[in-house]
């Protein structure tokens, strides 16, 4: 299996520590005035998306992990599995349980293209776009006229997810949400 | 590595000009104290022995034959010789070079500034070293001064010399996930004082750091401390949470001088490190006499970096990185 120099490790690299595969997110080079040079590196754990630091000597080898990325669309849910079809026109399809799918259940729109993380050949994480248009199915009725007085109100949009939003926006709208914060950020401008 | 696109430098002119002015200050302090500038050879046929810092090689052919010249790391070794050879206190402003990873703090050239005082201790140095700067800054500067003990109990809570290895393992495995299976005590002290008291020293002014381990003593003189702990005559100066500077009480004695070498060389081997040849003509010059004296270097760059609040090496170079 292929492996990184803790001393090589770059931002973007995938290595194994302690059985998991984790996302290197930084590397400090770590030197004492005299004496045995080390890494300081800042990992991302992929199955439990904890972030931390840890300390390795320089030139400790690390397991590259088998992680990659791919774009899949999300085809449907049969109770257990969500499952996704490969756009690169290979038709490849997974069943990504609800562990790998987190809190991103709550995004998943069918027709939509998602970044599936698979380890191992088998789906590990799947990542929303960071813009999804979602319809309202449930929220107080709209105020007229009321575009610019910035209230708010809870609003249930059709994958589940409940978001703030103006005001003025009615049930059957189609709204513009930025996944990774879970904010309204406008109409959608065209369906 | 190689760009043609990359052309321009890494520093904005005015960090140059601030480079030059800097360097002409401290010749005019050095020329002002009497001690001689000297300008000792970039190439080597010997080279260090110290087993953690790599040297960069230059290859050629001369009369006939192949030759490996390597690039210093510090002037010390060529400096000591010039003392042993009848020289007065002298100091040396220019590059040195690692095979190190290159980073936020580390370039694989920088410029060193390494001095030697006959006839001063540690002590007297430090206190140069603060007339020093306190000339670069036009303001009176007095450096903090902590022994390596006291600075390790206040920031991890364990005295360095007493602590079992097994606290020291635990401590060290809490704050970095390392250490646990670490046999070496050193190499635990070192982590620990990287990870828990360098950020923590020498943030207002200065602080030097005195009365080191022996067994991390270098090249300096051991000397018990006061509580008869084995500490070696070497001082470390941070300054923000950079090493600005080390140095020593010199060792002049050839016998311990020439063993340590041999340890260090023997280290390297043990370690599957590249051979190198040690330059054991320092011995030859310790054996005819290096005066008694202290002597101390310093990373130019670094303290360029603090004087004026750059957090990048890069920017007060002229051309770093990629660029060079």
């Amino acid at each position: 299996m292929a492996s990184y120099s803790t001393s090589d490790l770059r931002s973007g690299n995938k290595v194994m520590v302690d059985g998991d595969p984790c996302a290197v997110l930084d590397n400090e080079h770590v030197k004492p005035g005299k004496g045995q040079a080390f890494n300081r590196i800042k990992l991302r754990n992929l199955k439990s998306g904890r972030v931390w630091e840890r300390t390795f000597k320089s030139g400790e080898s690390l397991d590259a992990a088998d992680v990659m990325d791919t774009d899949m669309e999300y085809l449907y849910t049969d109770g257990e599995f969500y499952h996704f079809m490969a756009t690169d026109g290979s038709f490849e399809q997974h069943g990504a349980d609800a562990n790998a799918v987190g809190d991103t259940v709550k995004w998943l729109k069918e027709q939509e293209s998602y970044v599936i993380t698979l380890y191992n050949g088998a789906p590990l994480a799947v990542t929303p776009p960071n813009f999804i248009e979602l319809e309202v199915t449930e929220t107080d009725p709209g105020v007229k006229g009321d575009t610019a007085n910035g209230g708010s109100k809870p609003a249930t949009l059709s994958t589940g997810a409940v978001v703030r939003v103006p005001l003025f926006i009615n049930i059957g709208e189609v709204l513009r949400v930025d996944t990774r914060t879970g904010e309204y950020v406008s109409r959608a401008t065209g369906k | 590595m190689y760009s043609k696109d990359v052309w321009q430098p890494t520093a904005e002119i005015s960090a140059l000009k601030f480079r030059a002015e800097v360097f002409h200050k401290i010749r005019g302090f050095f020329y002002e104290r009497d001690v001689l500038e000297v300008d000792t050879p970039c190439l080597s046929l010997g080279s260090i022995s110290d087993p953690h810092i790599e040297v960069l090689t230059s290859q050629t052919r001369t009369l006939g034959k192949d030759v490996t010249y390597y690039l210093q790391t510090s002037p010390e070794y060529a400096m000591k010789r010039l003392l042993a050879a009848g020289a007065p206190s002298i100091y040396q402003l220019g590059k040195v070079f690692r095979a190190e990873e290159i980073g936020r703090r580390h370039g694989i050239e920088f410029t060193m500034l390494e001095w030697y005082r006959l006839g001063f201790d540690h002590w007297q140095l430090m206190a140069e070293m603060d007339d020093l700067l306190s000339t670069l800054m036009g303001q009176t500067i007095a450096s903090e001064r902590l022994s390596y003990a006291e600075a390790f109990v206040r920031h991890v809570g364990l005295n360095p010399f007493n602590a079992s290895l097994e606290a020291l393992q635990q401590t060290c495995h809490q704050h970095t996930e390392y250490g646990l299976d670490e046999m070496d005590r050193d190499t635990l002290l070192e982590l620990l004082f990287a990870t828990l008291v360098e950020p923590n020293i020498g943030q207002e002014v200065p602080c030097f750091i005195y009365a080191y381990p022996a067994s991390q003593a270098a090249l300096a003189k051991q000397q018990p401390d006061e509580e008869g702990n084995a500490t070696a005559a070497r001082f470390e100066w941070y300054w923000r949470g950079m090493e600005l500077a080390n140095g020593y009480f010199e060792l002049t004695d050839s016998i311990e001088q020439q063993q340590r070498m041999h340890n260090e060389m023997a280290e390297r081997a043990e370690h599957g490190q590249v051979w190198r040849q040690a330059d054991e003509r320092l011995i030859s010059a310790l054996e005819q006499g290096l005066p008694e004296c202290a002597g101390v270097a310093l990373g130019v760059d670094r303290l360029l970096m603090l004087l004026q609040n750059k957090a990048h090496i890069n920017a007060v170079m002229p051309f770093a990185g990629a660029h060079a």
